[in-house]
């Protein structure tokens, strides 16, 4: 396909969440929990507030079109800020300075003094219907030519655990937020934008990791179409495909519209009650709902179930709007007769309405007031198709499709948050904040400072553990061990279903700073306490709860109790045969015999010497 | 300064490129701008440019419709959370609003009552005096008597509790005289206010004959609590729920959302008595906390008062080092009253020696009053007892169920 004909434009928001020790605007710790950890529920209902011009958000309106109630689970990881019940704290001075790393890395200038702004957001998401976001800094670069038009540091919602039930262990870890000129013309350079995004922010060694941590929104348009923001895609092999996905559903609904202009299409604008028709309906849906609404798209017979995405028709798009009244979705005669809908209750429909066969009539059921709110919705998506393509936020689906969420939000949902005060960033602060190495040139150092090898450097650049491995080198550690271990070594253990967070974490349960174990048993290593074929063990007693001395000194103890040169002299002298057969050639099978009865706590190199050793007198003295 | 008006067209320099943006204030120095995506952003002053000054925002208000079939309610205001904006001029939350536009904010509540509003204040509650509680007192009163059905009077959360007891001293009432406020500010989408104000409303249309405070009774927005006016205590620096009834259970509930009152048996109803008002309060009066070590000069320093409540340790004590000054203080005619900063259960002075010494030197046992009530109180009662043997009486009978004959358990 070719997109530049077709005028692409594309940029990218990231989110990311930062690692650090508390959240943005409390002291509670940026910790995910199970679900079925939460000590408490509470419940509220959000309500759009006019911002401080008096003016409603129109994304905010739209979600108030369903008055809900939600309800909060609480942790005693969390606290009174994340319910909602206290002021926040002042700005996260570890977040920020992240961020302005960050920034500083990207080329940008900082905001000489950064204020906390409110973003409306009363999807039930954050407890106080707001979000709190700052802009930090503006004017980045980019590879390719693009710019990075502004950084902000922003806390994270709620998690929703479902429907309008909310998490609240995600709420209030610092996110930074990197908004990129539309500078991208192909899905591809969509994509790599994206990675190498990704690839600056791990490489401050401040960003969480894993699934979820970071999430790409896109912004796509294209010649006659609009822009839509597509939020929530967390996998970057996906965002190619979302953007092709976009260019096609812009396309369509473009086409769409030429064909119903041809045919003079209109939307009429009175619903009608058509609620007696399905009285005795084989569709449990309108069986239940007190009220049955139709309306009827004249001239749009066909389109409406015409595909537009994967899995997705213009009917999928009327259907999103109007679940926001609270209604389950819409039917439409296009796929009708159907679901338990049959052929004369459609006739019936068609009669009652006055509809012809070149129209499409949709229904909608509910309470009277549901049905009604959201006929007013159908018409309103239905108008918009007359038009071409709506600007939207859109959530991904799987697959990289996507469905309606809401309007575009306008400025009216951002106002000041007062209850934090602004922080300066001075000149010599931004001084201060050091620039750091790319995960790319980090991968080069550790194969040409370290001696490792192209593909291990860069699996350890690119690694969750790769602050480990500095801090493991810095210690002292060889390169190769400490890589082997903290790559290879832990992503067997992990493949055995064990939990090794108790290797690498570097606080006790109190907070206090700790060396990790998996860093004290290299130590233990390199000093000769516990042999290199030992480590697995000893870091498997480590995950089953043991300290690391602990787990290093058991290792030991099976040693200790034999005298390691006692043991090579009884293994000669119980395989005499065996040993003048084959000469100093028996070192080898022996060494497997020794090595079994260590039990793999001491190094292999020294127990070979001690071998020798021992071979060395038993053949002599013959 | 900038020298820059709010609403002022900008264009500020930040990065090397120009950026336009709303002026907003000044703030540590820098221009405040509002950019077009929202954010607002700090730049120096030296930085930016007018580009033009636009006319004034007008901002349009709907009218607010009243149903004529519904009972009239009336609403005073005197500031506080519940009715608050942002000012642009410190950016912060200030009390701005008066009782119209509170209607506008509480869709809902012109379903409930016809309302009445009256502005009598804008302040935060912090700066209240008693001086502002007679005049609340005489507009409540004047509000009843011209037919209001119920009153409601919107007020910040840090001092409701005195001025309600204040009311519930003052006033006589035969209708739902309902202190109202909220404790997360009304700017946000979560706030309190929307569901305390329809609760309120829906208290004072109801069956209710006596002062109140109606708030949220959990952290959800689940049900309000109805308090007694001269039992409630601010117990919580920002929770919903910081209004706790203490001693004595709530006088009723309001489930939301179906704004459902149901009130206990204990609850004076509404006629019970014809309006009153008795609004003469002696101002000169003090409340200290005693404290371990505290030095007798601080209790010396109150001679000037003609009334002191103490908040003692546990029982009701103080320590020995302290009697010779507060006898000194009675001897002067002032009226001491104990009460307990346990807040929960009775004043006895009558178990320990300390205790039997407070007695002897004639201070008043404060019964279960609180402490902050008990001083309301005792302005009221010094204002209009000008014997000091009746007025003491006066301290140790209930007036308007501050203070109960048996404390029960459970609470």
């Amino acid at each position: 396909m070719d997109y530049n004909a077709l005028g692409l434009v594309a940029g990218i928001e990231i989110h990311q969440q930062l690692n650090t020790r508390e959240k943005l605007f409390c002291r509670c710790p940026t910790l995910l929990r199970p679900f079925e950890e939460h000590d408490g529920e509470f419940s509220r209902y959000l309500r759009a507030t006019e911002s401080e011009l008096g003016e409603i958000d129109r994304a905010a309106r739209e979600e108030m079109k369903n008055f809900r109630r939600f309800l909060y689970y609480t942790y005693d990881s969390t606290c009174l800020v994340e319910n909602d019940e206290e002021p926040p704290a002042p700005l996260n001075p570890e977040a920020l300075a992240t961020c302005l790393q960050i920034a500083k890395m990207f080329g940008m200038a900082p905001i000489p003094q950064v204020h906390t702004m409110r973003k409306l957001v009363i999807d039930g998401s954050n407890t106080s219907g707001f979000q709190r976001t700052a802009l930090v800094a503006v004017n980045g670069t980019l590879p390719n030519g693009g710019t990075i038009e502004t950084i902000c540091i922003e806390e994270e919602a709620a998690q929703r655990v479902k429907d309008e039930v909310f998490s609240l262990d995600r709420l209030g870890i610092p996110l930074v937020e990197i908004t990129t000129s539309p500078c991208m013309h192909t899905p591809e350079e969509v994509q790599e934008i994206a990675e190498y995004l990704g690839m600056v922010l791990r490489s401050t060694g401040k960003v969480k990791r894993g699934l979820g941590t970071i999430r790409q929104d896109i912004n796509i348009s294209i010649s006659g179409g609009a822009r839509v923001e597509i939020k929530g895609v967390q996998e970057l092999d996906l965002i190619a495909e979302v953007v092709r996905r976009e260019v096609e559903r812009q396309e369509r609904l473009l086409s769409i519209r030429d064909r119903l202009k041809e045919r003079g299409a209109s939307v009429s604008g009175t619903p009608v009650d058509v609620t007696e028709i399905f009285s005795h309906t084989g569709s449990g849906i309108l069986k239940k709902a007190s009220r049955i609404m139709a309306v009827t798209l004249a001239g749009f017979a066909g389109l409406v179930g015409d595909e537009i995405q994967p899995a997705r028709r213009l009917g999928s798009e009327l259907s999103d709007y109007a679940k926001k009244c609270g209604v389950g979705g819409i039917f439409h005669t296009d796929e009708l007769p159907a679901y338990g809908v049959n052929a004369e209750e459609v006739t019936a429909l068609r009669d009652m309405v006055g509809a012809g066969e070149s129209d499409c009539i949709v229904i909608v059921a509910g309470t009277p007031r549901q049905a009604g709110c959201a006929c007013q919705q159908v018409i309103r998506r239905a108008e918009l198709a007359l038009l071409g393509v709506p600007e939207e936020t859109r959530k991904m689906l799987e697959g990289g499709s996507t469905s309606y969420m809401r309007p575009l939000p306008g400025a009216a949902r951002m106002y000041p948050e007062t209850d934090v005060l602004p922080v300066t960033i001075s000149p010599e602060y931004w001084e201060d904040i050091p620039r750091v190495e790319l995960l790319q040139a980090k991968a080069e150092r550790y194969m040409t400072a370290h001696g490792l090898d192209a593909a291990v450097a860069k699996q350890v650049a690119y690694s969750e553990h790769l602050p480990l491995y500095e801090r493991s080198v810095g210690l002292g550690i060889p390169a190769t061990l400490s890589a082997r271990t903290l790559i290879a070594t832990l992503k067997e253990l992990s493949r055995d279903g064990l939990d090794i967070r108790p290797l690498v974490a570097d606080c006790d349960a109190a907070g206090n700073a700790v060396m990790p174990a998996v860093l004290q048993v290299l130590k233990g290593v390199v000093e000769e306490r516990v042999g290199k074929e030992a480590i697995p063990d000893v870091l498997r007693r480590i995950v089953q709860g043991e300290s690391a001395e602990t787990a290093m000194q058991a290792v030991e103890a099976t040693v200790a109790g034999t005298d390691l040169d006692a043991l090579a002299r009884r293994i000669v002298s119980e395989r005499m045969t065996f040993v003048s057969e084959k000469g100093m050639g028996a070192l080898g099978p022996l060494m497997g015999v020794m090595m079994k009865e260590v039990g793999g706590a001491v190094d292999g190199k020294k127990v070979s010497q001690v071998l020798k050793a021992a071979l060395d007198q038993a053949l002599s003295g013959r | 300064m900038s020298g820059f008006l709010p609403g002022d067209l900008v264009n500020c320099t930040v990065g090397g490129t120009g950026r336009r943006g709303t002026y907003i204030t000044d703030r540590d120095g820098m221009a405040v701008l509002k950019m077009d995506s929202g954010y607002n952003i700090g730049v120096f002053p030296g930085d930016c440019t007018l580009i033009e000054r636009p006319s004034p925002l007008r901002v349009e208000r709907a009218e607010v419709e009243q149903d004529p079939s519904l009972p009239l309610i009336s609403i005073v205001s005197t500031g506080g959370t519940i009715a608050s904006r942002i000012d642009y001029r410190t950016g912060a939350v200030t009390s701005q609003f008066d009782a119209a536009d509170i209607l506008r904010a509480i869709p809902g509540l012109s379903a409930i009552a016809r309302c009445r509003t009256r502005k009598l204040y804008t302040i935060l509650s912090e700066n209240m005096t008693p001086s502002i509680w007679q005049e609340l007192a005489r507009a409540v009163y004047e509000e009843i008597q011209d037919g209001a059905r119920g009153v409601i009077v919107t007020h910040g959360t840090d001092t409701m509790a005195y001025s309600a007891a204040a009311l519930s001293f003052m006033l006589d009432t035969p209708v739902p005289v309902v202190f109202v406020g909220s404790q997360r500010s009304a700017d946000r989408p979560s706030s309190d206010n929307v569901m305390n104000a329809l609760c309120s409303a829906s208290t004072a249309v109801g069956d209710l004959g006596e002062v109140a405070v109606v708030m949220h009774e959990t952290t959800s927005d689940d049900r309000c609590a109805i308090h007694r006016g001269t039992r409630v205590r601010k117990m919580h620096t920002s929770r919903r729920d910081a209004f706790q009834s203490i001693g004595t259970p709530p006088l009723g509930f309001v489930d939301y959302p179906s704004l459902e009152v149901k009130l206990s048996p204990g609850a004076v109803r509404r006629g019970a008595c014809e309006p009153a008002l008795h609004d003469r309060l002696e101002p000169s009066c003090g409340l200290i906390s005693f404290f371990p070590g505290m030095s007798p000069d601080l209790i010396s320093s109150c001679a000037d008062v003609k009334g002191l409540v103490i908040a003692g340790s546990g029982l009701g004590h103080v320590s020995t080092s302290l009697i010779p000054a507060i006898r000194e203080l009675i001897d002067q005619g002032t009226l001491v009253v104990m009460t307990s900063q346990c807040l929960h259960g009775r004043v006895c002075d009558r178990v320990y020696d300390t205790g039997r010494d407070l007695i002897r030197i004639g201070v008043v046992e404060g019964e279960d009053m609180l402490p902050e009530t008990a001083l309301v109180k005792m302005m009221w009662v010094l204002g209009n007892e000008p014997d000091a043997e009746r007025a003491r009486c006066m301290m140790q009978e209930n007036q308007k169920g501050e203070y109960t004959r048996r404390s029960l358990h459970g609470l």
